[in-house]
Formats: structure tokens, sequence, C-alpha cells
């Protein structure tokens, strides 16, 4: 009994283990920072997960009597974090996150099988990440220089001459107060890239009136650049954004006296800002939706009609067009007929899909038909919701300009470009 | 597979090729092996016993070579503490390596080896990298002084690593500051009292230089170290609060929540008129905006601090009420938050549009969240007046749709609508009546019988709509009953003539067909009332009922100033107080958490709070989740103060008292029995008396325990002497098992402890060659003899097995304690399950303690190894009671009464020697036991109180 003493007397702090579990619900890969906790503690959340039938509907936060089950829900994965006492959910949840990120980057993507082909260095990042609960690293940039991420020629050149994946040097940034950047980064072509991306979050009534409206943007950033850059970048208009969030090495202080984005930049790819907005902006949208989906008291069938025409565009044309429509239970089939594109209809979630391509304003794409009811079944009560996928090029819908990049503290003259894109984020047409 | 890696699945070759390859001169092969080791180890095999061969691979100079080595180590070490010793050269020797890599990996692994003997070694290595030249390894000994802490307390203390911690808050580098303030943190966690942190102008001023430079995560440590402290004045308040706002700019939304947290607080110390006030309000709002653009799993946390935040300072977010509109494809535990929050923020200038939004949400496809969405409708009629008859009209179109749950819905909050504002809206009652046969749940039902009986002189047919009500009255809820009752008396009140026959009907069904006390005494009070003084009947059942008040789910102001103060942590998301947490494993408080279920229930359906809205007078209810533990425990007052008595009535209440006369005084004890399920629901409490059927608490449902039907059967104790036995359940589904389905339980019979088992072949084969073996649990338990299945199981072919046990094999703590994983094979197979044992088990006959040696020996334990636990709803008396724990081994050795209350005082043994002493408090009438637990490993606390539950109610 004198060893159980001492376990149940240490307070594990933070995250104590961490469980990955697949779709099916298979736990395929747990790492524990402290004592081992059996795998018994995941049955509460397979628990919860029996109940929420969907997977993005398992809460993210469970009580058991003995541990909370902090989770997020990734590309078809549970990230399961046990933790023992009080400690901040959100501090947890966006650790989840970051490793999930991270492993995306290593392997190209958060799978299953990835993870498993990996098993070892996702096992060597998750110690490099966390120490008794705190984390150590989770900046990519140092990251790699501690564990490199496979590549073909990398092993090739290992197996030849028995050196090794884990650098044996302090990573330069990890102490410095630049810590997101490695020292002695050279390139012979040097460039920076920005791409403006804008996201329409909005949610439209059945008569077409605006209930809600906002924009998600994010400027991110591809950085070649030798030495040690200090780049700032400047914009025509930085009144529109409401809220903003930065990249660590964005200049605070820059920020709020002159608008101006001032920072030594992370090497390779990194998001430098999140913006945002608001509904009390007037922000615009780019199409309309005319829509008729019903369905009838008798017989057991019901009609869909959708027309999408342009609203404000810019002057650009709207690209990638598509129209997502979860369907009530009853409708068992479509039998429609579209003008341009194509549609689809999966039987089993319920799911029609019409994928339109370009918008082009002189032929507006409609989409109508007829829709079978599973025989018997009452009427449906609920209104499917339309989802728009949509993609302006070249404009960011909000009109926010970058009007100057600039470069100091290196002599070199880097290539330098703007992108901007527009899509469509949480669009919604009620019906 | 889900236990596997308790057992070596590995197959014996595996285990030793591996063997010989890290024994391989070859530095490649040694460190693909190591590799595999790992990888083997991460998908839970056990491969413990290649301990000393990978022990030995870890001299060597290739860094990724040695960091495999130490995760190994890290992992095993613990069950092999002798073998981990032969590591610690190494490890010393690593600490004085010239790369300060290897420097911090060393000490840093070293702090992860949970063994004492190694502790003592570490003490040296530790001292000299909290002082090293390199920051980096300063950072990673700061954490490590926090291992150590958690390993040996007294030693840390001892070696005044407490002090150099202290002294590391004013290291010249950011990082090394940020890991010194979490290391401090977390010890200070475990000593509450202690002056670690002390907090004065000069620290936080580097505090706050450090937040600019360090990184994301050390920004959250900061920032939470900072919310504790207070600031001398405003003008300190204010200083700090501009240091800090830079980080609601931050991408990492943590460290936005922290920041947020500590502004909120600071805030309070600033004048309202100040322009800083002002500014701060405003630069507050967009943050939280923008964290609703975030993850799920992350707007779901933002949501449940928003509210908080609403709460206190509604005028932050009043603008912003469309960021909470709700999308068809957010998950449905965020679209609950934000219909919760929506209410909040409901006000005259945007009911119009809120109320748009609500009726779209009613047509969605959850059932959940459209029932949410409708009595959403009916709490902004509450809250903002002008909008009240538009809410009516929404909800008399949704009644309209003639869904089933819509309709019971809009019903149940129309009838709050009417105790809001009476005499306006009764237009509807027709066409409420018209669904009255479409009512099937009891809340709705009741809900439309109290609107029957409350304005029976204005409904032509009233008599025939409870009547038909009436013929199915014993296979009605409680609820229903209680509310048929009421309405009927009413009915007769206004309308004596036609009625007579239809009330004497209720009242005989009432008192005379029903076993249910509360319905009992209902009856008996009105019946008397009836006879004796039918026009104070008339004051009593027709007073007029108190308004019920606007806001109803608000969380109890001095509770929400504590959360405030703890945003953004666990706390603040179960929205229950942070005390409950930061004892976290430790018995005691943590078992308040789970032992109230009625809070427990509160995070998945918020509403609850809602449905408790009417009953209580005052203008604000505290959160009906929080205080319903609370509740529970005052309930050993008279019956009389459960119940605020409504101010229309106060005379009548006494009145009715004597009426009961003496005999039935002692029903009126047991009636606040269940009163987890009915607080207004028994008008002998007085508040029911005008109204009750407005009482609809959320908790209800709650099960109006089953026992009381028992009240008159209860002094005839003799209660069945001889061990609890849990029935058998399923262990092993065939489905796991490749048809082999076992179900079992335990048995202790005179001191021998026995696994009984069904195995039952559900495969199309015979089943042969059975064997079973555990794995090491925590007291030791271990088959004492082979398994004896004599004959091979045919297809179909159910056999009884009984295995006894013994109590010397191997021990390891396991969790939850009582957890117990077992392997079974067979000639198809191995198969793997764990199940639970009543601790009961190992409770040994001679567990009854000298009564002396009870005293001394509870004097002796300290206090902090005392937990309490509630027993609820058990209706024995303590006799009983005492009888049949007896016959689990659990001995009651002395008994006290004391104002109504005995106090059992009982000892038990288990197998291992450990004692537990308990006291457990039987309040005459009260269903609810309090138990107190000591004992010198209190982690056994909470099987032991687990099982007296089993044992109490079974």
């Amino acid at each position: 009994m004198d060893s159980c003493h001492t376990e149940n007397n240490s307070r594990a702090e933070m995250i104590h283990s961490l469980f990955l579990i697949n779709h099916a619900g298979d736990i395929f890969l747990e790492k524990h920072w402290k004592s081992v906790i059996s795998r018994s503690v995941c049955d509460y959340f397979f628990e919860a997960k029996e109940k929420a039938v969907e997977p993005e509907n398992v809460p993210p936060v469970l009580q058991t009597p003995h541990h909370y089950l902090i989770s997020i829900y990734r590309d078809k994965l549970f990230f399961l974090s046990v933790v023992q006492t009080e400690v901040p959910p959100l501090f947890v949840i966006e650790f989840l996150h970051r490793v999930a990120d991270t492993i995306q980057d290593y392997f190209g993507e958060c799978s299953e099988s990835l993870i498993n082909d990996n098993v070892v260095t996702v096992y060597e990042l998750l110690e490099e990440m966390l120490d008794n609960g705190f984390p150590l690293a989770t900046e990519s940039n140092v990251l790699k220089e501690m564990i490199r991420p496979p590549t073909i020629l990398r092993s090739v050149v290992n197996t030849l001459t028995g050196s090794s994946n884990v650098g044996d040097k302090l990573p330069s940034g990890q102490l410095s107060s630049i810590p997101w950047r490695r020292a002695g980064v050279k390139y012979t072509n040097n460039e920076a890239y920005f791409d403006v991306i804008e996201e329409i979050d909005a949610i439209v009534d059945k008569s077409g009136t605006t209930v809600f409206a906002e924009i998600q943007g994010v400027i991110e950033a591809s950085v070649r650049l030798t030495g040690m850059p200090d780049l700032s970048m400047t914009f025509m208009n930085p009144s529109l954004l409401d809220d903003v969030s930065f990249h660590p090495c964005v200049r605070f202080k820059r920020w709020e006296s002159e608008r101006a984005l001032s920072f030594i930049p992370p090497d390779g790819n990194f998001t430098l800002m999140n913006y945002h907005v608001s509904s009390q902006n007037l922000v615009t949208i780019p199409v309309y939706v005319k829509q008729n989906i019903c369905f009838f008291e008798t017989g057991p069938c019901g009609r869909l009609d959708i027309t999408i025409g342009p609203k404000q565009t810019m002057g650009k044309t709207v690209e990638a067009l598509m129209v997502t429509i979860h369907m009530p239970k009853a409708v068992l089939s479509a039998n429609l007929t579209a003008t341009q594109g194509n549609y689809s209809y999966d039987l089993a979630t319920k799911v029609l899909v019409w994928d339109i391509g370009k918008l082009n304003p002189q032929k507006l794409p409609n989409l109508r038909g007829s829709l079978s009811l599973q025989s018997g079944a009452p009427k449906p009560e609920d209104n499917p919701s339309l989802n728009i996928d949509l993609k302006i090029q070249q404009v960011a819908i909000s009109g926010l300009k970058v009007s100057r990049l600039e470069m100091n503290g290196e002599k070199y003259k880097p290539f330098k470009g703007v992108k901007y894109l527009t899509k469509a984020g949480n669009f919604q047409v009620r019906t | 597979m889900t236990d596997s890696k308790y057992f070596t699945t590995t197959k014996k070759g595996e285990i030793f090729e591996l063997k010989a390859e890290l024994n391989s001169d070859k530095k490649e092969k040694k460190k693909e092996a190591v590799k595999k080791v790992i990888a083997s180890m991460t998908v839970g095999k056990d491969v413990s016993a290649l301990f000393p061969d990978v022990v030995n691979c870890m001299q060597t100079d290739n860094l990724e070579l040695k960091k495999l080595v130490y995760l190994y180590l890290m992992n095993y070490a613990k069950s092999q503490p002798d073998m981990a010793i032969m590591a610690v050269n190494t490890f010393v020797k690593d600490c004085e390596d010239l790369n300060p890599l290897i420097r911090a990996l060393a000490v840093r692994t070293m702090g992860c080896i949970r063994v004492d003997k190694i502790t003592e070694y570490l003490c040296e290595p530790l001292r000299k990298c909290l002082k090293d030249e390199d920051p980096y390894v300063r950072k990673t000994a700061a954490v490590c002084v926090a291992k150590l802490h958690d390993i040996n307390a007294q030693l840390v203390e001892d070696q005044g690593f407490l002090d150099t911690l202290k002294d590391l808050i004013s290291d010249s580098n950011p990082m090394v500051v940020a890991n010194a303030v979490a290391a401090l943190s977390e010890i200070a966690e475990s000593h509450p009292n202690s002056n670690l942190l002390d907090l004065n102008p000069q620290t936080i001023n580097k505090l706050l230089t450090a937040l600019n430079e360090c990184t994301e995560w050390g920004q959250i440590f900061i920032l939470d170290c900072l919310a504790n402290y207070s600031p001398r004045d405003d003008r300190e308040s204010q200083s700090i609060c501009e240091r800090v706002t830079p980080r609601l700019s931050h991408a990492n939304s943590a460290v936005v929540l922290s920041a947020v947290k500590v502004l909120m607080k600071f805030m309070e110390m600033l004048p309202k008129d100040l322009d800083y006030y002002g500014t701060l309000l405003k630069k507050l709002a967009p943050p939280l905006v923008t964290l609703l653009s975030a993850e799920p799993e992350l707007q779901y946390v933002a949501l449940r601090n928003i509210n908080l935040i609403v709460q206190r300072r509604p005028e932050i977010l009043k603008h912003e009420m469309k960021v909470f509109f709700v999308k068809y494809n957010d998950p449905i535990y965020v679209k609950l938050e934000k219909l919760d929050i929506m209410i909040r923020l409901a006000s005259q200038a945007n009911i119009a549009q809120v109320l748009a939004e609500l009726k779209e949400y009613a047509t969605e496809v959850d059932v959940d969240f459209v029932r949410k969405a409708v009595r959403a409708i009916g709490r902004c009629a509450i809250k903002v007046e002008q909008s009240a008859e538009r809410c009516v009209s929404t909800l008399l179109d949704l009644i309209q749709t003639k869904v089933n749950y819509v309709v019971q819905e809009a019903i149940v909050v129309i009838k709050d609508i009417f105790r809001k504002y009476p005499n306006k809206y009764e237009s509807v009652i027709a066409t409420l009546c018209e669904h009255l046969e479409s009512l099937d749940e009891p809340e709705a039902r009741a809900a439309m019988i109290w609107i029957v009986g409350e304005y029976a002189e204005r409904i032509d047919n009233a008599d025939e709509l409870l009547e038909s009500f009436l013929e199915g009255f014993h296979d009605e809820s409680t609820q229903v009953q209680l509310q048929l009752l009421t309405a009927i008396v009413k009915l007769f009140l206004k309308k004596p003539t036609e009625t007579q026959e239809l009330v004497q009907q209720v009242l005989s069904l009432a008192t005379q067909d029903s076993d249910n006390p509360d319905l009992r005494d209902r009856g008996y009070i009105y019946w008397r009332l009836l006879s004796t003084d039918p026009v104070a009947a008339k004051e009593v059942v027709l007073a007029e009922k108190p308004l019920i008040s606007e806001e109803t789910d608000l969380i109890e102001p001095t509770l929400l100033e504590e959360l405030i103060c703890h945003i953004g942590t666990l706390a603040s998301v179960y929205h229950k107080p942070p005390s409950a947490f930061v004892e976290g494993s430790r018995g005691v408080q943590h078992k308040r958490l789970t032992s109230s279920a009625g809070s427990g229930e509160s995070v998945e359906s918020p509403d609850t709070g809602s449905a408790a809205v009417s009953e209580a007078p005052p203008a604000v209810i505290p959160s009906q989740g929080d205080l319903l533990g609370d509740l529970l425990n005052l309930d050993l007052t008279p019956p009389t103060s459960t119940g605020p008595p409504p101010a229309a009535a106060p005379g009548m209440q006494l009145g009715a008292m004597d009426l009961l006369g003496g005999g039935l005084d002692s029903l009126m004890g047991d009636e606040s029995e269940p009163l987890g399920g009915d607080i207004g629901g028994s008008p002998a409490m007085g508040a029911g008396f005008g109204a009750p059927p407005a009482a609809m608490p959320a908790s209800f449902n709650a099960p109006i325990s089953g026992g009381l039907d028992d009240l008159f059967d209860l002094g005839g104790g003799g209660m069945t002497m001889g061990t609890y036995i849990p029935p058998k359940t399923v262990w092993l589904p065939a489905m796991k098992a490749k048809g082999l389905e076992i179900s079992g339980t335990f048995v202790r019979r005179s001191g021998v402890i026995q696994m009984e088992m069904t195995l039952n072949n559900k495969a199309m084969s015979v089943m042969s060659d059975f064997a079973i073996q555990f794995n090491r649990n925590s007291f030791g338990l271990a088959p004492a003899g082979p398994l004896q299945i004599l004959t091979p199981i045919s297809p179909n072919q159910s056999i009884e097995a009984a295995l006894p046990l013994s109590t010397v094999g191997p021990v390891m703590k396991m969790e939850p304690l009582n957890n117990l994983q077992v392997a079974v094979k067979n000639n198809i197979d191995v198969f793997y399950f764990s199940c639970q044992y009543p601790i009961s088990m190992l409770f040994l006959e001679d567990g009854k303690m000298e009564r002396q040696v009870f005293l001394a020996t509870w004097k002796d334990i300290p206090n902090e190894n005392e937990s309490q636990f509630q027993i609820k709803d058990c209706h024995l008396n303590s006799d009983a009671a005492s009888n049949k724990l007896q016959g689990s081994n659990i001995f009651t050795i002395a008994k006290r009464t004391v104002e109504g209350q005995d106090m059992l005082y009982q000892s038990m043994k288990l197998t291992n020697g450990i004692w537990v002493l308990a006291e457990l408090r039987v309040q005459a009438g009260n269903p609810n036991y309090t138990i107190s637990l000591k004992c010198r490993a209190p982690e056994v606390s909470q099987c032991v109180f687990q099982n007296y539950e089993t044992v109490l109610k079974n």
C-alpha cells in the first residue's frame, strides 16, 4: 500500500496523459507525462461519444470521478487529454491543436496511418513539446531543429552514415528574444509572399435579408529571406479591422501607435495575423440565392428550385461556387435538373451537393426538380439550410489593401508579393 | 484489446530477438532496436522485461539514442526501482556534460523518474542546474523543482530549493521567469496558505516585464499569477491593466482569456467615472467576439466564460447579440450555450431580432435544441415585458405546428407567462385545450392541469377535462397527481355545485388508494380544510400568488464574483465554486462535486435552471444546479422551512399544521424526505398552498424515492443479515471474445473470497482448455488455484465456475482502486477484461475494533485524511443499517443519539491490515445519511463509501 499512497497524493499538473483515438473509437497511441493512467479512463469518453451520436457533438470537457477529459476532434481523430486538477481548459485545447498542427506539419497530414508509421518520431515530439505538463517547445522552427522531420532523402543518408534524426545542439531560437526564428538562415532567392485571405461568415434568411455577417481574415506568410530581415507592412485602410491577433513576432506597440505591422519573421510559412471585420461594418454579400424548397402535405414528394446570381462581386468573377444542403431524413431521392454544373445526392448522409463552378452573370445557374419522400413518412418539420461555398480571386471583400512592404536590416533586394482571395466561410441561407 | 498492455502480448520470440539486437555491437542496430521497443510501448505493450538491456544502451554519445533510452526509463523506472538505480551514474555524469542540451535533458528526465532512491541523487545535480550559466538549463531545472516537490515535498524544503526558485523570478531571462512562476504556482497549490508567491509591486513589475518577452504558454502562467494579486490602489490597477491589454491581441486564445480575467478583476477597483474605465470596457468586446470564430472546442469554453462576463458586466457585449446567432452546423454543445447567452443579452432594443431567431431554431432538427429554443421564447416574454405579447403569439404559432415536443414545451412556458402577467393572455386557453390529448410528458401534463385549475371559472368544460385525467390517476407521475389534486380542489371551490363528486373521487384516490406519502398528506390537508372551514380553504387554495421573477437562472452574486476571478479555469466552465476544484483528487471536496448529481446535469442541459423558475418569490434565484447539493444537506430542518411560504397566506400555514393533529405529526416528519424531487409539491410546506401548480422545480424528474412506500414498515427492523452480493454483470461480452461471454460477481463467504462466473459459449465451436490470470492489482488479489472447468463447453452451453481467491499476489495500485484486470485463455485465444470488485470482499471478519482503540485511532489519524460523503435516499433506520452493514463485515462499535440524530461508529479492516473508521449519521426521517471516513490510507475512502452505498441500498 505504500506505493499506493505516494501515487495518490501526487498532484498531476496540467496535462497528465494523451490518448489518440480514431473514428471507430480505438485508442492507437497513448503518452503519459507522469504516471500511467489506465486506458479505462477513456470509457467515460466513449460513453459520451456514444451519446453524442455525431463525433462533432462530443462535449470537449468531460468530468469523471477522478479526472477531467479535455478533447478536440480534428481530421477524424480525437485528441484526448487527461487532467487531474484545475487547469485552464483553453490552454489544454490550444495545446492539443498545436500537437495536431505539428503532426500535420511533420508528416503532411494528420492521420492514423501516418502517425503509426512514424510512431517513434511522434513520441519524441510529444516528449519535446511537454515537460511535466508544461509546454516546452511548440514552435515548429524550434522543434524541427531538435527533431528533424522525415524526408526520403534523409533516411537514405541516415542509413548510409548512421547520423541521427535528433539535433544535438540547443536550438538557437530556444532562448533568444526571437524564439521563432533560427539563426544563420541562407537563401539564394530571397522571397516574401503574403496571402490576404478573407472568409465570409453569414446567415441569410429566407427572404434574402442578411441576419448576420462578418469577415474572418488572415494573412498567411511564406517568407524565405536570408539573415535577420526586419519587415514592416502598412495598409491603405487599417481602420477596417475590428479585432486583430498577431503572431508573437509582431511588435504590438508599433501597431498601437502607427497601425503598421513591424516584425522579424519566422523562417518559412506562418500566420502573420488574424483579423475580424464585424457585422457592424458593412460586409458585402457577393451572391444572392433565390430558393424554394417545399414538401407537399399530400403525397410523398416535394419541390426544389434554386437560382444563384451575383450581388456585390466588386467586378470580379465568382468561382468554385457550390451549394450543400442537408436534407431532412425523410427525403429518399432527388430528381433534379441543373442548368450548369453537376449535382449529387448522398442517400446515406442525406446531403445534396450542387457543384456549379464559375458564376456567369448572363446565364444564372438554376437547379430544379422534385424530391421524393419515404412513403408514409410525415411531412418533414425542419427546413433545410443551404451552405454556400465560393471563391473570388484577387480581392479581399472587406476592401483591405496592403499599401507598402519594406525590409530593413539586410542589404539584398528581396522579391515581394501580396495576393488576395475571398472565400465563403460559414455562409448559410435559410429556407 | 484495451487492457492488453498489462500482459505480455509480445510473443516470447520477439522479446528475445529485441534483446539480442539491443546487445548488438552495431550502433545502428541498437538504435533501431530501442526504437522498436519504444514503438511497442506506445501502443501499450509490456516491454519492461528488457529493462537492463535498454539501460545498457544509455551510455552513448548519440543524442537520439540517449533520448530514446530516457523515454523508456521514464515509463518503466517505477516498476523496476532497483534497476533504475543502475542509471543514476549516467544521469549524474550527463548533468555535468558540456552540451547544455544534455545537461537539461538529464535533469529533466531524472525528475520524471518517480523512484525515491533516485531523488536523493537528484538534489546535487539539480542545485547546480538551477544556477547553470545557460538559461535553457535553468528553466528546465525550475520545472524539475516542482516535479521533485511532488515526489518529496519535505526534501525540497529542506534543501532550500524553494528559495532558489523564488530567486529565479528575478532572472534575466523571461523564459526562466515564466517557468519559475509556473513551478511556484504548482507548488503553492498544494500549500494553499504558504506565502510562496509573495506578490509585491517589485515582483509584479518583474512579471509584467517578462510577460512581454516570454512564450505564449509562459504568458498564461504569468497572467494567471497576476490575477491573484491585489493592487494597492486604483492607480496601480490601471497601470497593470494598461500593461496587460496588449495580450488581448494574442493569437493564443488561452492567453486572451487569461488577460480578460486579469482585466475583469482589476477593473473592479477602477472608479466608474474614469475615462480609462470606459476605454477598457470597449477594448474587451472585440477579443471576446473573435474567440467565437475559433474552433468549436475553444468556442465552448469561451461561451461558458462569456456567460459569466455578461452576467457581471452586460454592457460589454450588449451590442454584439448577432455573433451569438446559431449556425445550423454548430455542434450542439455550442448551440445550447449560444442560446443561453442570447437570452441574457435580450432587451427591448433587440427583442424582435431575437424572437425571429428563436422561432427559426424551433424548426431545427435537434430535439434538445428545439426544446430549449421554445423555452427561451418564454424566458424572453418574462424578461422583456414589451415583448410578451409577441412571444405568446409566436408560441401559439409553434403550437399550430403540432410537433409533439414543441407543443408540450410551449405549454410549460405559457404557464410561466400566465404567472408573470396574470389576467392578460388567458384568451389562448381555448387553443391550449385543443392539444390536451397529445401531452404525454409529466411536466407538460402538470402545466396544463395547473392552467385548467387556475382558470376553471373561464373554461366551460373544466370538470370534464380534469375528469379525463382522473381515469388513469394511478399511472400518472407524482408531479401530475399532485397537480391534479390541487386543480380539482380549486375547481370545487370555484364551482362547488357541479363538482362535488369529482372532488370526493380525487380525495379518496389521493388518500386511500395511494401509497405516496406526499400525495396522502396533501389529500388529507385538503380534506380537512374543506370539511372544517371551507372559507379558510378558499383563502388558502385560491390565494393570490406572488409574481415570478424576471431573470431566472442567474448565478448567485458571491459565487459569480468568485468565478469572475477564475475566468478560464475548469471552475468557470462548470460554473461551480473553485474550491471544489483546487483540492483536485483529494477525497472530500472532490467527492462533493460528483455527489451533487443535479449540478452535473446542469452542464449538459443548462436549461434545468430555467425550469426551476417559478417557485421562490425573491428577485434572484440562485442557480438550481449549484445549490441543489446544499439544499439536500439543509433539509435536516423541519419541513416548514424548506419552501418559502407565499406572502399571501402566512397565517394559514399554522392553521394547516394544527389541522393535521398529533397523529399525523410523524408523517409530517417524513415529509421532507423527497425534497430533491418536489420542493413545492407538498402543501404541508406552506408554499404549496397557493402556488403548488406553478412549482416545477428542475429536479422534479428526480426519482421520488420508492423507498417511501415502506414508510410504515420501517419500525419492523429485523433486516436480513448476510453479505450483499452484487448481481452478476457481463464482464466480457461475446463480441469481444470470439463468442465467449463471461459474467460474474464476487462473494465473500466465511472468510473466503470467491469469484463466481458464468461462462457462456456463444460461438459455433467447442471451447476448452480454460485458464485464468490476474494482473497485479491494488490488494494483491490472485487466483488461489487453477480455474476448474473440467468439461469443454459446447456451443450455446453455459457453465458456472467459482474461483477462490487469495490476497497474497503482487500489488500494484489500480485506477480505480478496486479495478481488477483479468486474462482468460481458452483453446481459441487469450481475452482480457477488467472488472471491479466491491471492496467489502476484503473486509475481514475480525474487523471490530475495541472502543478505546477506536477512539484513540480516530484522534490519531490526521484530519486531512477524513472524507465526508452523502448517501442519498436511504430509508433504513440506524439499527437496520447497522445490521445490514455487519453482514459485510462493517462493524458498529458504538451508537450515540444527539438531538434525534443517530451516530454510528464503525470499523472495518482490509485484508492488507488497513483499518477504516467510520462515523455514520442518520437522522430519523431524513433519507440522506452523512458518512465520515478516516483512514491512514485515505485513497480507499472512495471505494469504501461506494460500498456503503451499494450495501445500504440493496
